[in-house]
């Protein structure tokens, strides 16, 4: 059934990274001075309050967004735009609701050419490592969130890419939901090793999933700490209740509430401000 | 992608998608299927007692209205005679004729407009100007252009029928989420397979909308022509039961142009929901 683990992961390198948003007088810089160097295979969250630009960040990472200076490479190489290289999962709503969930599956090595057969058979195999054998052809508006988000990430994974960039994958889930979200997709990484790089403002998310927090401020989004979370894998849901996770909560807890008159900022998106296009 | 060209292009009816009108009555309660009847019933008797009184109230007058009885007896004849059906035949080519085309070309144009702006910028303006022309002040021109008189009834059904379709497309090719369309370049789509893949379904429940309004409007303009430069046709039937004083079959003509209008629509919708099964299931977009 489980593959044994294959290493994939890709180096991923921001180098004083500025991205600017809009057009004309209403431009702003989202994100400024971003310096960050992510190591093959290691799991990394963006932490930050909303609006801060850590899905822009990402975005830029996913080649939807282009810098305004500064560099993103992977693997050395300069990032120009989307490849199925660099997997991304966005909050919600992103599955082809015309096509049944294996097809959704399948539809990136179809892009490849894969003959029909072959890309079915491996689809099936990535749903049953999501759990989601038996849904294959059921259309994603049959699905509940937590399951549309399972055929996501299977979806992105299928490509085997360097990095996976996840963008909130789990807001919209409900707690419950989003904990055993958090322990597949663990489980998942562990088969599928890649690079992971995690947007969230969930401090306890954070927390558990990654290696490595990247604490951003509010707009434009600098980096204002990086932590690194060394909790031994493979993690149990117990982690989030002992000391030193609530230490390092309390940590980040103080991080991210500098501001405290400061009002909630619009979420942005990796392909830019809402009801903007970016390069798309 | 202006909002001004859209709301100037906004298509009517794109809300009523979905699984076919006929559906509706069967989950209306018993009650209200008993109300809907009885005013069927009562327009039918008013219609009866209007006719058969030959009630003249001076403004309009009853008295060459055929009475629904004698209206469903010359309908009986004429199913029986065979004069009927190369007016039905006629019509329904013409009808297949312009629709078709119109799907290919309003299809077309609509994807090229609502995809690419040089497209948009280079056809919106002349189809602007063209699209108030109602069909019927098409047909001197239409009969002028084309050899045969086929032809210009085809190309008046097309007419009609291309501006739903053509609109219709256009919107549903701009209410594709952009988020679709960067999942799919991240999985490595690109620009063909991006308009095969992603903007053609994404658009398809607003194109089925569209062919369903083009196919009642191609009737519609249909009729119309027939009734000026037909010699076959349903609405030739019905003009030329008004010259040969005919008065029950004007009826029936009527009748049958307003089933077979209502049937093609149907017909068309039945096709919609089959291609786009998912569309019923309210799915996120």
């Amino acid at each position: 059934m489980t593959k044994p683990a294959r290493s994939i992961g890709g180096h991923v390198a921001l180098l004083g990274g500025v991205i600017r948003l809009g057009r004309g007088a209403a431009a702003f810089d989202v994100v400024e001075d971003i310096d960050l160097d992510i190591a093959p295979e290691q799991f990394v969250c963006l932490l930050g309050p909303s609006g801060c630009g850590k899905s822009t960040l990402l975005g830029a990472v996913a080649g939807h967004l282009s810098l305004r200076s500064g560099r993103v490479s992977l693997d050395g190489r300069d990032i120009a735009g989307p490849h199925p290289d660099r997997g991304i999962v966005f909050q919600h709503h992103t599955l082809f609701p015309w096509r049944s969930v294996i097809d959704n599956v399948a539809f990136g090595l179809k892009m490849k050419g894969v003959a029909k057969r072959e890309r079915l058979a491996e689809a099936r195999d990535f749903l049953a490592q999501v759990g989601l054998s038996g849904f294959e052809d059921r259309y994603p508006a049959e699905l509940s969130g937590g399951m549309q988000q399972r055929v996501e990430i299977a979806r992105a994974l299928i490509n085997r890419p360097r990095v996976l960039l996840m963008d909130e994958p789990f807001g919209a889930l409900d707690a419950q939901t989003r904990l055993t979200m958090q322990e597949l997709l663990l489980r998942v990484w562990g088969q599928n090793r890649t690079t992971i790089l995690f947007v969230t403002h969930d401090i306890d998310e954070a927390l558990f999933l990654a290696d490595r927090i990247v604490v951003m401020t509010p707009r434009p989004g600098r980096i204002l700490d990086d932590l690194t979370i060394d909790f031994a894998r493979p993690r149990q849901r117990d982690l989030i209740s002992s000391p030193r996770f609530t230490t390092l909560k309390r940590h980040c807890l103080t991080l991210l509430h500098t501001d405290p008159a400061g009002l909630p900022l619009p979420r942005l998106t990796p392909i830019g401000a809402p009801g903007a296009l970016g390069r798309a | 992608m202006t909002a001004s060209v859209t709301a100037a292009f906004a298509p009517a009816g794109t809300r009523s998608r979905g699984p076919a009108r006929l559906g509706v009555l069967r989950r209306l309660p018993a009650q209200r299927l008993v109300l809907r009847g009885t005013s069927l019933l009562a327009s039918l008797a008013a219609w009866h007692l209007l006719a058969n009184g030959k009630v003249d109230l001076g403004i309009v007058s009853f008295r060459n209205v055929p009475t629904p009885i004698e209206a469903a007896q010359a309908a009986l004849a004429l199913f029986r005679s065979p004069i009927l059906w190369p007016h039905l035949g006629a019509s329904l080519v013409r009808v297949m004729m312009g629709f078709l085309a119109a799907l290919a070309v309003g299809i077309g144009l609509g994807v090229a407009i609502g995809r690419f702006r040089l497209a948009r910028d280079l056809l919106l303006p002349p189809l602007e100007v063209v699209r108030p022309i109602p069909a019927v002040a098409w047909i001197p021109l239409a009969i002028l252009m084309f050899p045969s008189s086929e032809l210009s009834m085809a190309f008046i059904t097309f007419t009609g029928a291309v501006f739903p379709i053509l609109l219709n497309t256009v919107h549903g090719v701009e209410t594709v989420s952009p988020r679709l369309v960067a999942s799919a370049r991240s999985l490595g789509a690109g620009r063909a397979a991006i308009l095969r893949e992603v903007i053609l379904p994404g658009a398809t429940p607003s194109i089925v909308t569209g062919a369903a309004i083009g196919m009642g409007t191609a009737w519609f303009c249909l009729v119309t022509a027939e009734m000026i430069s037909g010699q076959y046709g349903i609405g030739y039937f019905t003009w030329e039961s008004y010259t040969l004083q005919n008065y029950d079959n004007i009826v029936v003509g009527m009748l049958l142009i307003g089933l077979l209008g209502m049937g093609s629509s149907l017909l068309v919708r039945g096709i919609g929901s089959l291609l786009t099964p998912w569309a019923a299931l309210g799915g996120a977009r």
